[in-house]
């Protein structure tokens, strides 16, 4: 997604003053923005609780301010600066964490970004995307210019099966259309499991959503999509983000409130920060039971 | 005064009522208000002088004088500072994020307001806007590695439109900055960055004009050497002014030495 987020700042950068600093990392992928940008491209060096802060003070005179890093330095590290100088402020500085979940995979722990968009959405006025697919950019990218509060966007990486038709971006979009069950996944892991559930029986095919913006009450759930859970055959919801402050437990809630029945819930998460073996992001996925074959054992199980 | 527009009596008036404004609402950190009482009053008065002139206070826990300052500026009234620290106020104890003219930042937690100076420096030269940016911190915060976060960059922006003035009280939150953890003196760790230092008395208003108006063709940073609690014989020097709350008595010897030092300047 890293080329297609920077393809769509460049484009946005030619009809939008903007600012966008970096936390010393683009190496490979920014060069073409930096080059758009001039000294509108910051490196702000390994300093993210400075980036933050100065991100908040640009935007405060009025200059659009884009923040980037790799998922856990771009919110964990300097958290109370994007609480107290961002959000307190209501400044839509835009946060960009790049590989969140398990994205750097065998860099191991302290390089995952399995809380992001849990902590950021607590605090007060934000909002985050995170898209499905590599093309999402192109559309999530001007959304987030026009945001008017502060905003998060994790970049993953598109993970459809080969010659699956993307569907236009939307906060809510139906993947895979089926009867009975329904599983939605967030953000890229949703593109995951695509092929696996497109190959089912009809009869037993679900219906896949993918949600890519958060929190719930900024995008209502469609209709259709209330229908299939409230069929009761049973909701599965999956996410690269443990379950804490996740999308399951809002999502559970939302359900809640309206009296609707689910049949069965069942919520795929993150398991873990730490594992005995380290891996890919496939390889943690599947030791956190949230990899395409979860979800298959599950829509499959009687 | 000689030199500087701010009077005597304004002086004084601010230091009396930053006092009242403490005593009334029952509450303390009245000795590093009193510190930084001079230079925001300077500032205030003669250096901020159009809407694109901004102040930013990293120590946030001086909001009194800051309040004070802009009282004294007419930006505030007296029913405004009634409201400190009192129920449904907006001038709490640290600075709010909103509805006072002046106020940036909502700052208290230490080590933020020296990089939200910078990025307002360079969004101002971005926006070839040509007002300065002053931004106080205290002399603890530069304990806070943000603080150096935001000194690198600003010096690596080569951000001459910013002025630090650092209060040093040298009295921090449990202890004095040498007990707990020693930068003094300070100006020697800070030399070797790109900026031009001054160190000078914080309660002399002509040396601190001397040093905001001396040329630098780098960012600026001026240790104001302060008295914690200064103009207050009680509360001068002693860490535990950093919390207290003046009661009658304390408030009525407070308020005569600050009224005798004012005939003392008249006479």
């Amino acid at each position: 997604m890293r080329k297609q987020f920077c393809d769509a700042m460049v484009a946005r950068s030619a009809s939008n003053r903007l600012v966008f600093m970096t936390g010393d990392l683009g190496f490979m992928a920014l060069e073409p923005l930096r080059a758009a940008l001039g000294e509108y491209f910051i490196n702000a060096g390994v300093a993210e609780q400075n980036m933050m802060s100065v991100a908040a003070a640009m935007a405060r005179q009025g200059i659009e301010a884009w923040a980037y890093s790799i998922a856990p330095f771009c919110y964990a590290r300097p958290f109370e600066q994007i609480r107290n100088d961002i959000t307190f402020h209501g400044l839509p500085v835009k946060l960009v964490g790049n590989g969140g979940g398990y994205g750097y995979g065998v860099q191991g722990p302290t390089h995952h970004a399995i809380e992001d968009y849990g902590v950021l959405l607590t605090l007060p006025g934000m909002s985050a995307y995170v898209p499905v697919f590599d093309e999402d950019l192109a559309a999530v990218i001007p959304l987030m210019g026009r945001e008017t509060g502060p905003s998060y966007l994790r970049l993953g990486r598109g993970e459809p099966p080969k010659g699956f038709a993307v569907p236009e971006y939307a906060p809510w979009r139906q993947l895979v259309r089926g009867g009975g069950k329904t599983v939605i996944a967030v953000g890229p892991l949703a593109g995951s499991y695509i092929a696996a559930l497109q190959g089912l029986q009809n009869h037993q095919r679900p219906n896949l959503w993918a949600a890519s913006e958060l929190p719930l009450s900024k995008h209502p759930m469609p209709e259709a999509l209330m229908a299939q859970i409230a069929s009761g055959a049973g909701l599965c919801v999956a996410e690269e983000h443990v379950a804490r402050g996740g999308f399951g437990a809002e999502l559970a809630l939302y359900l809640a409130e309206r009296g609707v029945r689910a049949g069965s819930f069942t919520h795929l998460c993150a398991r873990k920060h730490l594992y005995d073996a380290y891996g890919s992001q496939d390889f943690l996925r599947r030791r956190s039971g949230i990899a395409a074959e979860n979800v298959l054992a599950w829509v499959t199980a009687s | 005064m000689k030199g500087t527009n701010l009077t005597s009596r304004e002086l004084t008036d601010a230091r009396r009522r930053l006092l009242q404004m403490h005593f009334e609402s029952g509450v303390g950190h009245i000795g590093g208000n009193l510190s930084s009482l001079d230079a925001m009053l300077l500032l205030h008065h003669e250096y901020l002088c159009s809407e694109r002139d901004q102040f930013i206070l990293s120590k946030g826990h001086s909001a009194g004088a800051l309040y004070v300052s802009l009282w004294s500026k007419g930006l505030l009234s007296d029913d405004d500072l009634k409201q400190f620290y009192k129920e449904e106020t907006n001038l709490p104890a640290h600075p709010p994020a909103s509805g006072v003219p002046g106020i940036l930042f909502a700052t208290g937690s230490l080590g933020h307001g020296l990089s939200l100076a910078a990025g307002t420096a360079l969004a101002k030269r971005l926006n070839s806007d040509d007002g300065h940016v002053y931004c106080m911190t205290s002399d603890g915060e530069w304990q806070e590695g943000s603080t150096w976060e935001a000194l690198i960059f600003l010096c690596h922006h080569k951000l001459t439109n910013l002025t630090i003035l650092v209060d040093h009280n040298t009295l921090q939150g449990f202890g004095s900055t040498d007990a707990v953890a020693s930068m003094n003196p300070l100006a020697d760790k800070l030399r070797g960055f790109a900026i031009t230092i001054h160190g000078v008395d914080g309660h002399d208003l002509e040396a601190i004009k001397a040093a905001l108006d001396a040329p630098s063709f780098q960012p600026k940073l001026i240790i104001l050497n302060t008295t914690k609690g200064h103009g207050v014989s009680f509360m001068e020097k002693q860490m535990g002014w950093h919390y207290l709350p003046l009661n009658e008595d304390q408030y009525q010897q407070a308020l005569s030495e600050i009224n005798g030092e004012m005939e003392v300047a008249a006479s």
